[in-house]
């Protein structure tokens, strides 16, 4: 009976189903007890979920590369995903016309201030230099941002590292950062949120409301091109 | 849901060509998007068969970044160094991006409504 067990479990350990069906069957608790507590920060399910799974794998002994061989599926779908935000963005389009010009310039004063602070903060702390042009880009979506971290000479997994915490921190604190600036207009919070967090922070902004969930989309798109542009020049002037 | 799938896996395809060809910065997916926007702008309408697929992709977009954060665990021992000020940097730097992003966009939008 152990037997048997212990070979079925080699069997599926190899495959990408166990590990995608995990993913799965991991989120959903995890975003359903997200909603239960009514999007209690701390309980951010992307959070959640990441530390489930890493429990499951480091219990199990299965290394990063065998579970992303059955992950990568839902990963995959980020770029679709992406794509989609364009529903949003077109039901918006009235509210984007009006509001571009301070779109443009929240865009480039944003990207700007959050590559600076990142490389500032990080250099008043004390990170080793691959740490900091590891971190330089932030706050753009993963392909993008790893892309730039090995152009300037840091390692491009621990970006990926870094930019989904900075997205679990963005989306735990915007509520309350936010509110701080008494600003209401839901594009202006949703704007700011996506250009600071990406994609994890525009999931935080859809359940505020749909129109911070489009300009939070359209920020992080936007923003991961202008990010893009700057990381190399600022890291040349800074490090 | 399929025609709805291959509508976006096309935009986005066609957004990654035309970054290659370009040699943009942007990546395809975004190009894709606003490709996408472009072409309900024409269209004038949501098609009720990409509004259903498309939200449901949409609302579920956390689930999408937890295969990348797992890899959290490659990085234990840097982490295990370095976690606290890469903490306070990322907390930090997140505020303040939050902050002055939103405060120019509202700072601007208050001129604009000024001037008309």
């Amino acid at each position: 009976m152990d037997i048997n067990l212990t070979d079925i479990w080699v069997y599926l350990a190899e495959t990408p189903l166990l590990w995608l069906t995990l993913t799965l069957a991991v989120y959903l608790p995890a975003d359903w007890l997200y909603r239960r507590t009514n999007a209690l920060p701390l309980f951010n399910p992307v959070l959640l979920a990441i530390i489930g799974l890493v429990l499951l794998l480091l219990a199990t002994g299965t290394p990063y590369a065998t579970y992303f061989d059955g992950a990568q599926f839902v990963h995959c779908l980020r770029g679709p995903a992406t794509v989609a935000l364009a529903i949003p963005l077109y039901t918006y389009s009235a509210t984007l016309k009006r509001m571009l010009v301070p779109l443009v310039g929240a865009l480039l004063v944003g990207a700007v201030t959050g590559v600076v602070s990142a490389i500032g903060i990080g250099q008043l702390v004390g990170l080793s230099d691959v740490t900091l042009r590891s971190l330089a880009p932030k706050s753009i979506t993963t392909p993008i941002a790893m892309g730039i971290s090995e152009q300037v000479g840091g390692l491009p997994s621990l970006t990926a590292v870094i930019v989904i915490l900075t997205g679990i921190v963005g989306a735990t604190i915007a509520q309350e950062v936010l509110s701080v600036t008494r600003i209401r207009e839901s594009s202006i919070r949703g704007f700011a949120i996506g250009l600071a967090a990406h994609g994890i922070g525009t999931a935080r902004a859809f359940q505020m409301d749909a129109e911070a969930g489009a300009f939070s989309g359209l920020a992080m798109g936007l923003n991961g091109a202008v990010t893009a542009i700057i990381v190399p020049l600022i890291v040349s002037l800074m490090l | 849901m399929i025609r709805a799938l291959t509508a976006l896996l096309l935009c986005q395809l066609v957004g990654e060509i035309v970054a290659r060809l370009l040699q943009l910065p942007v990546p395809g997916p975004v190009i894709g998007m606003l490709l996408l926007w472009i072409l309900l702008l024409v269209h004038g309408s949501i098609p009720a068969w990409l509004q259903q697929t498309a939200q449901t992709i949409v609302q579920h977009l956390s689930l999408l970044f937890v295969p990348a954060g797992v890899g959290v665990m490659v990085h234990f021992s840097r982490l295990q160094d370095e976690w606290l000020p890469i903490l306070l940097t990322l907390i930090g730097s997140t505020i303040i991006t939050m902050v002055v992003t939103a405060l120019t966009m509202h700072v601007l939008s208050l001129r604009m409504n000024r001037m008309q």
